[in-house]
């Protein structure tokens, strides 16, 4: 496997103030990492990212914020912490992930994947209600994603869809939980601490 | 031996999609003498969503649902392996350090000492419980039936958050199903991810890690997969590619099966399933 550092861009500046920001608040021992490919070989979905589990934690190293910030990597995994796990050198590459997306997040750098949207649908599901409604996330994430254009995709969902229907696993009609409030609560002032951290 | 009793935590997949799993646990634990209460009015954990995009958000939302537990004086009882990592993740932050917490009673607006535990279903069953108890009650073994045990990720890993089991080689599901009477196979992909994450918005993805999961469970002789999260099983079910289908199951239903619930109940559970279940168990003489 060929580590593409050397850029096909041009020069590329090494913001190393990036870098200790993503040690800092990961709290994972990136400086550990001897890059041997443990985590790339064990990881399910690499074979979907533009860059490796562990090429990102040395473009990390290297501070390349554009890079690393913009891949769909960061969003392409799936959390699964198989590299977590089997690190010899025990980096918590979930945390160093989770820290990259919520950067990414807040910089507006969302554009690579229909992830980003997927979550936010997801929690808008739990602001609105306190509990996810199933039926209620399908749809409007497939409405929000476009999805509902891709036709192929859309046609094999409204099979499942209505297989699922009829199977009885999807409740028509959502509840909401009567501490509402306090769950709305949660994500204000976890919103608000998001900025604030950021300013 | 005091009763066992916990606050039961079923999350929002209980409520739909896997609505089977939910009944066949509450079944399960009643004829295993489990006494499971719903915690009263608990809230989404913010799955993964959470975690991938806040931080704090993902500690308030279990903590939440932790401070309601423990006004319950109880432990926590989960069924879904997504649910019950982000509820032990949470757990050990906030038990960890003293101002993380405070900091996160703020945002909750309620207090949280730190002395839930939280345990997953299956675990409940296996250890609490136990097999040998489990065993004395088995009413109809389940035949020599060759089945795959599929753990996913997050009953597993990281293993020390989860404490559940062999994070590479567990054998926790596959003890239960041995003294239920069937026949466990030994495969490769028991901790592989099936994607659950990307359901919604990569069925490509999706489809290659299941449709992999699913072959090597065939390949290895299992007529069908066991699974202890309904996210892993919806997604097994539901996102199959090809044309030979391999029917998952809740390993809730085949343990009330083994234990005797009446027929027409388990049959109402099965009917469920998007690939069904029925012709496998009616070969063994099973329904």
């Amino acid at each position: 496997m060929t580590i593409r550092l050397a850029s096909d861009t041009g020069k590329e500046t090494c913001d190393l103030p990036f870098a200790k920001e993503i040690k800092e608040k990961s709290q994972a021992h990136l400086e550990r990492c001897y890059q041997c490919v443990a985590c790339s070989s064990g990881c399910p979905v690499a074979f979907a990212m533009d860059f490796a589990p562990h090429q990102i934690i040395r473009m990390a190293q290297l501070g390349l914020r554009e890079r690393v910030l913009d891949s769909a990597t960061i969003w392409l995994c799936a959390s699964c912490q198989t590299c977590a796990t089997r690190c010899p050198n025990d980096i918590d590459i979930v945390k160093f992930m989770d820290t990259l997306r919520t950067i990414a997040l807040r910089q507006g750098r969302t554009e690579k994947t229909d992830l980003p949207l997927f979550h936010a649908t997801f929690l808008d599901g739990i602001r609105s209600r306190g509990r996810i409604h199933e039926l209620t996330l399908i749809l409007r994430y497939t409405l929000a994603s476009g999805d509902i254009f891709k036709f192929r995709k859309l046609f094999g969902d409204m099979i499942l869809g209505a297989k699922m229907f009829f199977k009885g696993k999807l409740v028509i009609l959502p509840i909401k939980i009567k501490g509402l409030h306090e769950v709305r609560r949660i994500f204000q002032s976890t919103e608000k601490e998001n900025r604030l951290e950021d300013e | 031996m005091n009763k066992l009793k916990f606050s039961y935590y079923p999350g929002c997949s209980l409520e739909s999609t896997a609505k089977e799993y939910d009944q066949s646990i509450r079944e399960v634990a009643r004829i295993l003498d489990v006494e499971l209460m719903e915690l009263d009015d608990w809230s989404c954990c913010g799955a993964s969503s959470g975690h991938c995009t806040n931080h704090q958000l993902s500690l308030a939302l279990p903590a939440r649902n932790l401070a309601l537990t423990e006004r319950e004086g109880q432990d926590m009882a989960v069924a879904c392996a997504a649910c019950f990592l982000r509820f032990r993740q949470a757990n050990h932050e906030l038990c960890s350090s003293d101002s993380l917490r405070q900091d996160i009673e703020k945002v909750t607006g309620v207090s949280y000492k730190g002395s839930v535990e939280v345990k997953h279903l299956l675990d409940i069953f296996v250890r609490e419980v136990g097999l040998e108890e489990v065993e004395r009650k088995v009413e109809k073994p389940l035949g020599g039936l060759r089945l795959a045990s599929y753990y996913g990720c997050y009953l597993v890993r990281p293993p020390e958050i989860t404490q559940f089991d062999d994070p590479e080689n567990p054998t926790l599901m596959d003890d239960l199903l041995n003294v239920l009477g069937a026949e466990t196979v030994d495969w490769s992909h028991k901790v592989e991810c099936c994607g659950g994450n990307l359901m919604l918005s990569r069925t490509d993805i999706v489809s290659k890690l299941v449709g992999d999961i699913c072959q090597a469970a065939s390949e290895s002789g299992a007529v069908a997969i066991v699974t202890a999260c309904p996210l892993c099983q919806a997604n097994l079910d539901m996102r199959q590619p090809g044309a030979e289908k391999i029917p998952i199951l809740h390993f809730s239903e085949l343990l009330g099966l083994a234990l005797g619930v009446e027929q027409q109940t388990v049959k109402s559970w099965l009917k469920r399933h998007i690939n069904s279940p029925q012709e496998i168990l009616k070969s063994q003489n099973l329904i």
